[in-house]
């Protein structure tokens, strides 16, 4: 059974285009309007969906997605009802990969066989472990393996040789480069010093490599796309659900809003 | 058949554990910084010069060796016991963090760095991080829940006196696993010139391991004064439990020493039987946070929830790796002492021996005084006075008034 994550950037890769991921929080604000955001990634052409699993402590993100994840916790948000998110938006959708993103501590609680079997079921396509590094990958080997789920591991500028071939022989789908020193939604990258990372990474590795932290507007994914198979968008995203959380915008506002956004991107 | 006796000095291994738990959970931002920490620290472990250096401000700036002392009225009111303080509150700054401070800001500056931060609970390790920073002309950033800012005034007061910059951290809860997130999302953000001086034995391989050595100076030394004045190994060892740093300090030159029964007393808050304590290693179960796999308060979803403790510092809701293993083998237990039991062990160590006690050791003077009746004539107890209570007098008068006023 061929992955969805390959197919795609195959595809992508025949027609000669690029790809726009983006992410958001499970359930933030809430169940229902996750389920018209994610209608919205899809009817404006999103190649991915990344998904993200709130925590109560994610070490490794700035404030927005920090509110995002509290926010969804604070909605109930769940395993189980990202699963079930996931399950009804695949009734619609077959095609669009979707990748879950998130610590390790509530993946572990909810059973490791039990989470990677409900993956398959429900057609999640790749997991992100963020505090999961390749030494301690055996935790979760077997059963990325077994249920055939894109171990998807990141990249980043303090990444030395050594330790690139032992994150490249834990991966598959494609490879995700942390464009900037720091968390979600603060820097700026440095388009030359993403692309020398770049280059050097594809001297080891044929995977698709993606470019994401800090990723707001157009000009940047033109500049990253010369050279990288894609870009991730999120921080940018999660910054209209807040504004719609603070009543500064309906819901219709905040959807048309990340829809004229995306578009905006794609151009 | 015979359990296989283990020496207990041969942990962590390789990569970080103690027996399952420990290690390395981090973002891969993190991965070769740690590596590199660990193997720095390494190195500067078999250094001479290291070693002179680290001996030196024990001696001459922290005010080692801290006595070990014969508190004769409380071993009086517990029953013809033996109770000796180890005198860490003696120490510059008023508590054990500074020995574990020196030691990795030598490590920090033997690395080239030039920046420090640090999370800080109770103030304590903030001030101690803030001190030796001043010494040492680095620059220094300490994070701090919002809520505890206001609970530590007097130690936020003097990190400011001593140059350090403080950053209230109003995320999750605002307390000290917040300030330790927003901690290690700076170094995340600024690795080249920047060194985490973590406070306890917690966070990622080598944190754990490095912070026990660097406070294991408390039981060296507790050893050998008691087997002078006393002539023998004692019964009992007792500290309280944050994430573990004082009470490892005592226990670990210890652990070997099978005659040795070791306790470890945890935060009760207001009952073990209700949501508010932070008794991680009695009521909560392993998981991940921070860097490592250790026993953590957590709802059924894996989701951290809060700790409650009148006192700041032991206001977490993990603790070290190395207690969850040393429970699981049965080598230490695990008690907890409440609120109200620590602030009348605090009142009654104030008047029996003259010495006010932070909060946090007066949860293991708690500890002895709830179970005096199980102690035999002439056992030998040694307890780590840990800390001293200057930092908490205005929060402990708040909490007092507040009784008065409900009679
Ligand atoms: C005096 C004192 N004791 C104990 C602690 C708790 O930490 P640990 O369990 O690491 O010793 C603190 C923390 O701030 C403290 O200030």
């Amino acid at each position: 059974m061929e992955n969805r994550i390959e197919k795609k950037f195959k595809e992508l890769k025949s027609s000669n285009k690029k790809a726009l991921i983006t992410f958001i929080t499970s359930g933030d604000p809430n169940y229902k309007t996750s389920q018209k955001i994610m209608q919205t990634l899809r009817l404006n052409n999103v190649d991915l969906i990344e998904i993200g699993i709130p925590f109560s402590d994610p070490m490794a993100d700035g404030p927005t997605i920090q509110r995002s994840s509290q926010r969804a916790i604070k909605s109930g948000s769940k395993l189980e009802s990202t699963f079930k998110l996931i399950q009804e938006f695949r009734v619609k959708e077959k095609k669009i990969p979707i990748i879950l993103m998130g610590y390790f501590n509530p993946i572990f609680q909810y059973g490791l066989e039990r989470f990677f079997k409900k993956c398959r079921i429900v057609g999640v396509d790749g997991i992100i472990v963020v505090d999961l590094p390749p030494e301690e990958n055996d935790y979760i080997l077997r059963f990325t393996k077994k249920f055939n789920i894109h171990n998807i591991r990141l990249l980043t500028p303090t990444t030395n040789k050594k330790r690139l071939k032992q994150i490249l022989k834990y991966t598959n789908g494609f490879l995700y480069y942390i464009s900037v020193m720091g968390i979600t939604g603060t820097k700026k990258p440095s388009i030359l010093e993403v692309e020398k990372s770049v280059k050097e990474i594809r001297k080891m590795s044929n995977l698709p490599i993606c470019v994401g932290f800090g990723i707001t507007n157009r000009n940047q994914i033109k500049n990253l796309n010369r050279f990288s198979d894609g870009c991730v968008v999120g921080s940018a995203i999660v910054k209209f659900i807040e504004e719609f959380c603070k009543g500064k915008v309906t819901e219709k506002k905040m959807l048309t809003s990340i829809s004229d956004f995306l578009a905006n991107l794609q151009k | 058949m015979r359990k296989q006796k283990i020496n207990y000095k041969k942990f962590p291994d390789k990569q970080g554990r103690f027996g399952k738990f420990g290690g390395r959970f981090v973002a891969e931002t993190l991965m070769p910084l740690l590596l590199e920490v660990e193997e720095q620290y390494k190195k500067a472990k078999k250094s001479n010069d290291f070693k002179k250096k680290l001996e030196y401000y024990f001696t001459n700036y922290v005010g080692r060796p801290s006595p070990l002392y014969f508190a004769k009225r409380i071993s009086k009111q517990l029953g013809d016991v033996k109770v000796y303080f180890k005198r860490d509150e003696l120490n510059h700054t008023g508590a054990h963090k500074i020995n574990n401070c020196v030691g990795q800001i030598l490590l920090a500056m033997k690395m080239g760095k030039k920046r420090i931060v640090a999370e800080t609970g109770a103030g304590q390790h903030g001030l101690a991080t803030a001190t030796v920073c001043a010494l040492f002309d680095l620059k220094c950033i300490i994070y701090m829940g919002k809520l505890d800012i206001k609970r530590q005034a007097p130690n936020v007061f003097k990190m400011k006196l001593l140059g350090a910059e403080i950053v209230p951290v109003e995320s999750g809860t605002a307390t000290l696993k917040d300030a330790m997130n927003e901690a290690l999302r700076d170094w995340v953000s600024n690795v080249d010139d920047t060194f985490y001086v973590i406070g306890t034995v917690a966070g990622p391989h080598p944190y754990p391991m490095m912070v026990r050595d660097f406070q294991s100076i408390i039981g060296i030394e507790a050893k050998k004064q008691i087997l002078k004045v006393e002539k023998k190994l004692p019964n009992y060892l007792v500290a309280c439990i944050g994430g573990g740093s004082n009470a490892l300090g005592l226990f670990y030159p210890f652990l070997n020493d099978e005659s040795v029964q070791i306790f470890g007393v945890e935060a009760g808050g207001e009952g073990t039987n209700t949501k508010k304590h932070a008794a991680s290693l009695s009521k909560g179960k392993p998981g991940f946070l921070h860097g490592n796999y250790t026993y953590l308060l957590q709802d059924e979803h894996g989701q951290i929830t809060d700790a409650h403790s009148i006192s700041a510092g032991l206001d977490y809701p993990g603790i070290g790796p190395e207690h969850s293993w040393l429970k699981e083998q049965g080598r230490v237990k695990y008690f907890s002492a409440t609120d109200r039991e620590a602030l009348e062990a605090f009142k009654l160590c104030s008047k029996l021996e003259g010495i006010i006690p932070a909060l946090e050791p007066s949860h293991a003077l708690a500890f002895l005084l709830k179970n005096a009746k199980k102690f035999k004539k002439n056992d030998l107890i040694i307890m780590n006075m840990c800390g001293r209570g200057d930092k908490d007098i205005f929060s402990i008068s708040e909490h007092l008034d507040v009784k008065l006023n409900q009679k």
